[in-house]
């Protein structure tokens, strides 16, 4: 599904993302778990082709990381949600939706669902700037799920939501995950990782672990995910001394 | 998420252009000003404002009906080049842009869609300002009015994509909004409005010769001594469109689909 070996991104003479290589198997919500600034959104920006990269390999669905023909298939939602904020929502989603390639007598259907989807019902002609954080990166959600992408790579996308709110974002995760979606989500708080069906803890650019929650845990020896990190990364500092 | 659809109307080359999709994009233009109808009114009315207060600063019917035409090319170019290069400046900067190239469009699909829907709110604007200069302030043309809007619309579209073009230098909107004085108003100063080109010394004329804004006065003027389209005109109208080409060639390479 997503496939990456020896990738390396250098921005402005630093090593963003130091040679990584993992993969990430269809029907997953995989997590990408580390403190700001590790290299989170420069790895989900190379897996959407907006990132060149420096070296090494990326894969998506079997074609490489930007490929036009992934442009339909893939939804990213950014930190800052990419939407219009002086259009309403509904602009806002036919617009992106006939982008995407949606026929035009089908687009009320999937706006309405996805609005749903989102707990957005309602407002669907109030102009996008006058949304509270929360409803902002749901109309952000929204724009990415729009097309049924097979690869959905969502940044942060829980951030500042409410607790009841967020359970039901990673509810929909699942459920989409379970029709045959793969998901990748970042995240700097570590109670979402247990969410998981798979965890890419990084740090500095590097990854410190690609496996199963359980496995992380069996392997570290800790009894949750905040700790295996610290052991973990605590680990990567005694060997690189 | 099984079931995708994918119907026709994708260019996902990026070298193509889609009706459907240039389309879409205009209609979005045009939505987010109709979200915001104190620019929709600015737009329309400050030309025809500055055309009265011109008409009873002149207070000279002659001295008018001189020029009259040359700012009626002047100010579309003017604030579609504002209006075009704050748009698109916050497009790339709030995210959208982005979001655009890792979809299905096509830049030309975006290029043209914003060709279209300025080039709409152009026509109205021209159009508004015309019929006030030649009902109420009188003035009064050699020929029909028709080649002085379709030159007027052109200046237009060119001030639309030189702002296109530009944006893409600009990393805040408060540098978008200094290039109107660091590019639109030199262009105004030897454009041969202030000065006729032909007084200028060697240097400035040269450098008058290659800005895009002296060939659509030059344009206006013609059209405003003459009874009927010419040849001098066409040669303008040449100039004024491969400018136009070559602004959006270069915004066009702007649009970048991904970043090193």
């Amino acid at each position: 599904m997503v496939a990456a070996s020896d990738l390396v991104v250098r921005r402005g003479g630093q090593t963003v993302l130091d040679h990584l290589t993992f993969t990430v198997a269809p029907g997953q919500v995989a997590g990408l778990l580390g403190p700001s600034g590790c290299g989170k959104t420069t790895l989900m920006r190379t897996l959407v082709g907006v990132q060149a990269i420096t070296a090494g390999e990326v894969t998506v669905l079997g074609l490489p990381a930007g490929h036009p023909r992934l442009r339909a298939r893939v939804g990213y939602a950014t930190q800052d949600p990419a939407v219009y904020s002086d259009l309403t929502l509904r602009e806002n989603l036919r617009y992106f939706g006939t982008v995407l390639g949606l026929p035009g007598r089908r687009l009320p259907e999937v706006i309405a669902r996805t609005v749903a989807e989102l707990d957005l019902t309602g407002l669907e002609d109030r102009v996008v700037g006058t949304f509270s954080g929360g409803q902002l990166a749901r109309a952000g959600l929204a724009v990415a799920l729009l097309g049924s992408p097979d690869l959905l790579v969502l940044d942060e996308p829980t951030v500042g939501l409410d607790p009841v709110l967020r359970q039901d974002l990673w509810q929909m995760f699942h459920r989409l995950a379970g029709s045959g979606a793969t998901l990748l989500v970042s995240s700097h708080v570590m109670d979402e990782a247990a969410r998981c069906d798979y965890l890419l803890f990084m740090r500095d650019g590097r990854f410190l672990a690609e496996a199963a929650p359980a496995q992380i845990l069996l392997r570290t020896g800790t009894a949750d995910l905040e700790a295996a990190f610290l052991r973990l990364a605590a680990q990567r500092e005694v060997a690189a001394r | 998420m099984s079931g995708h659809v994918l119907a026709g109307g994708t260019a996902a080359g990026g070298t193509l252009i889609s009706g459907r999709l240039t389309q879409a994009t205009a209609r979005r233009v045009l939505a987010q000003l109709r979200h915001d109808p104190r620019t929709v009114v600015m737009l329309l009315a400050v030309p025809s404002v500055l055309m009265i207060l011109l008409r009873y600063v002149l207070n000279d019917p002659l001295a008018l009906d001189r020029f009259a035409p040359v700012y009626i090319g002047v100010f579309p170019f003017v604030s579609m080049f504002i209006v075009t290069a704050i748009t698109t400046q916050r497009e790339r900067a709030r995210g959208t842009l982005e979001r655009l190239m890792a979809m299905p469009l096509g830049k030309l699909d975006l290029l043209a869609g914003y060709a279209i829907a300025f080039g709409l709110i152009a026509c109205v604007q021209v159009t508004v300002v015309l019929v006030i200069s030649l009902t109420w302030l009188g003035v009064t043309l050699p020929g029909s009015a028709a080649p002085m809007a379709v030159v007027a619309v052109l200046d237009a579209i060119l001030g639309m994509s030189l702002g296109l073009f530009f944006s893409a230098f600009a990393r805040t909107e408060f540098q978008a909004v200094q290039f109107m004085p660091a590019f639109v108003l030199p262009q105004v100063l030897l454009c041969g409005l202030v000065v006729s080109r032909g007084q200028m010394t060697a240097v400035l004329r040269w450098l008058s010769d290659v800005l895009p804004l002296s060939y659509a006065v030059d344009a206006m003027q013609r059209i405003s001594a003459s009874s009927s389209w010419t040849a001098a005109i066409t040669a303008d109208v040449a100039v004024i469109l491969a400018f136009t080409a070559a602004a959006l060639a270069g915004g066009a390479v702007t649009l970048r689909r991904h970043t090193r």
